[in-house]
């Protein structure tokens, strides 16, 4: 995983609550079996609007997404993240996350930086009067830069410490492959097995 | 010191604890299905790693599966499944294919085969993992990444939930079930309501409900944003376990029921949050909108968006209605349907078909209306066969399926078209789920089934009696 330090980029404006992960990407473009490519299926059915924000060449190369509450809810498919990836999003900002999509995002590098509401509807206005304004996500002093906006983001402490290091959670367990182990002896016999004796 | 059920589990699976890191957990079981893990084999691959523990994972193909005799026709799905199969025989993991006889959808597989048991953690890429908490398990969701971490590792650095205690008081009315109940609290607390939170569902109401039921309830935790749900085993937990090709047997039986009689939440236990839900008031519950937050009783109407005092609900609404194509003030009764889609891993089970069947049995499927009935699992499919539902249905003018996700997401053939409407047993009524421009609309399997026979959104209450049926089989 890349190391993210502080990301400057087009902020694009989302204004919608309970964006889910089959807005982001519908089921018909999660058959394939990369992580790459994923990029058409990003908001499919919004983008056959003409109106809708990435169709705007002022966001059309957006890498910051500022979204409404609840983003990312619905289905645990982590092909919504890599379609914000592969589309060029580095950031997403709302309110509030779903927890299986903040996990998700977490471990690809895609920084998820919960703003408080006053501040999300702050950067909209800022974004529509200036479209194709770019905005800064500093995640070493947790913070949004748009314009004279400085809004501060939350994210938990060892998220934040994987990204800044740029570390894969796998090797990170692994170090400790001694306790998962120690952890097997202990349990009861009575357990299953999915292969039948 | 005094603990929730989800506590409990959550500290018998604690690997590694250290200050400032997320907990590592040990996960008892790992299910696998074709749509969310081919990156993570990918990943392992790599990195040149193993499956740690391929004998606590387990494969079945269902998103992509067609419900029509014959091969995957699409060529994109096809090698999604075939990926699978290759994996699982490099890797040493055991799948369930289409056409064998213990393939299904994945969360109706996993306890049908008694794999899922009271106190373990169950894993799978899959939101509506939620389900098996129905046995006093703590079930959640994934993503590819964490799938790949549970192969390589058989644990996952995981941050405390809190937990959220949604109470359930007095008996369901006759003709209500699990679907309104989990409905009703969704539209309680919202789609955001149970973020953060494992759920765990208590009171009479949810006692008396059968694992089936219970699973259902499960199932939907997720959309009140709660990664898991959970409800204490008791005797009904047992008495389904028992005899289940997975399911511990003779010394091992009683050691297990004796550890699982003690998993529930002490009396003195400390929830985070608490939710309170008469059963008694319940009736049909519907979603009109286009989040299974945006849900109402069967006897109202269209809510208007201007009702809405929040801005964002109110801006929500005024998109889903365009999206759906309602009207305020519209009877939901009024709504005519298209399709009706019994099925799911929310509603795919036998008691589900059951109580499906019972409602059309004698009864035709409306002009204009297709109604497709996909069992969850093979089992499932044999045993409604053996009872005869399928005659029930396909007498009735329903299409009887082979099993899948089927038409819940529509990745195989099943879809609707564009500005098509359905009544769904299935979870989710998000746009385009069930095709490009379709119309979803979450409903129980009796309201389902009642919708089919009236074509617009119905309960069993509102059918005629079977007056003419008798009349045709005494002429």
């Amino acid at each position: 995983m890349e190391k993210f330090e502080t990301h400057t980029g087009v902020g694009v404006p989302l204004r919608r609550s309970n964006v889910d992960t089959d807005q982001i990407i519908p089921a018909e473009y999660l058959k394939r079996v990369t992580r790459t490519g994923f990029e058409d299926g990003l908001f499919a059915a919004w983008r056959k609007d003409e109106s809708f924000v990435l169709n705007n060449p002022s966001y059309a190369a957006g890498s910051v997404l500022v979204a409404g509450p609840d983003f990312g809810t619905g289905s645990s498919r982590e092909h919504a993240v890599w379609a914000l990836m592969n589309y060029g999003f580095r950031v997403v900002i709302s309110s509030r996350f779903a927890d299986i999509f903040r996990g998700n995002s977490g471990k690809q590098g895609l920084l998820t930086a919960i703003v408080r509401q006053d501040d999300v509807e702050l950067i909209w206005k800022y974004l529509e009067n200036h479209p194709g304004a770019e905005i800064t996500v500093d995640l070493v002093s947790r913070t949004v830069h748009a314009g004279e906006i400085v809004a501060p983001f939350e994210i938990d402490d060892y998220t934040r410490w994987r990204l800044l290091e740029g570390l894969d959670d796998i090797g990170l367990t692994l170090r400790h492959e001694d306790a998962v182990s120690k952890f097997e002896e202990t349990r009861p016999t009575h357990k299953p097995v999915t292969t039948l004796a | 010191m005094a603990g929730t059920l989800a506590e409990k589990v959550w500290e018998s699976h604690v690997v590694r604890r250290a200050e400032g890191e997320p907990d590592l957990l040990y996960i008892d079981l790992h299910l696998l299905h074709e749509v969310t893990s081919p990156q993570a084999f990918d990943g392992l691959r790599l990195a040149g790693r193993g499956v740690r523990r391929p004998d606590l994972t387990l494969a079945t193909e269902d998103h992509n599966v067609p419900t029509t005799p014959g091969p995957i026709t699409d060529p994109v799905s096809k090698v999604q499944v075939e990926t699978l199969r290759r994996n699982c025989e490099e890797f040493g993991v055991k799948l369930y294919p289409m056409g064998d006889a213990d393939q299904g959808i994945v969360h109706v597989v996993g306890p049908q085969l008694g794999l899922t048991q009271p106190g373990m953690t169950v894993v799978c890429g899959d939101s509506h993992t939620s389900t098996h908490g129905a046995f006093g398990a703590l079930a959640f969701g994934i993503g590819t990444s964490e799938v790949e971490h549970v192969l390589a590792t058989q644990t996952l650095p995981l941050k405390p939930f809190r937990t959220l205690a949604v109470n359930v008081r007095g008996q369901l009315s006759d003709g209500v079930t699990a679907k309104d109940i989990v409905l009703a609290v969704i539209a309680k607390i919202g789609t955001g309501g149970g973020q953060g939170y494992v759920i765990e569902y208590r009171g009479e109401a949810i006692e008396a409900l059968s694992m089936e039921a219970r699973m259902t309830v499960c199932n939907m935790s997720i959309e009140a944003g709660a990664r898991a749900g959970m409800i204490a085993p008791d005797q009904t937990t047992f008495d389904y376990l028992e005899g289940r090709p997975h399911a511990p047997k003779g010394a091992d039986w009683d050691a297990a029921v004796a550890e699982w009689t003690a998993l529930r939440s002490d009396d003195d236990a400390v929830f985070d949050a608490e939710v309170d839900l008469d059963a008694s008031e319940l009736t049909p519950f519907v979603t009109w909108g286009t989040n299974p937050g945006q849900g109402l009783p069967l006897g109202e109407s269209v809510p208007d968006p201007e009702a809405f005092a929040d801005e964002s609900d109110r801006l929500a609404a005024a998109n889903a209605l365009a999206y759906m194509g309602l009207e305020p003030g519209t009877p939901l009764r009024d709504i005519r349907v298209d399709t009706v889609f019994v099925g799911s891993c929310t509603n795919g089970r036998i008691e589900d078909l059951r109580a499906a069947a019972a409602v059309v049995k004698g009864h035709q499927v409306a002009d204009g209306v297709r109604m497709l009935v996909v069992p969850g699992s093979a089992k499932v499919r044999l045993q409604a066969e053996a009872e005869g539902l399928d005659q029930v249905f396909t007498e009735a003018g329903a299409e009887w399926r082979l099993p899948g996700c089927s038409m819940c997401l529509g990745m195989n053939p099943d879809t609707l078209s564009p500005g098509e409407r359905s009544a769904s047993t299935s979870n989710r009524n998000f746009e385009g789920r069930q095709g490009k421009g379709g119309r979803t609309h979450l409903v129980s399997p009796l309201v389902a089934a009642a919708t089919a026979v009236r074509g617009t959104l119905s309960s069993p209450a509102d059918l005629p009696a079977l007056e003419t049926s008798t009349a045709r089989e005494e002429a």
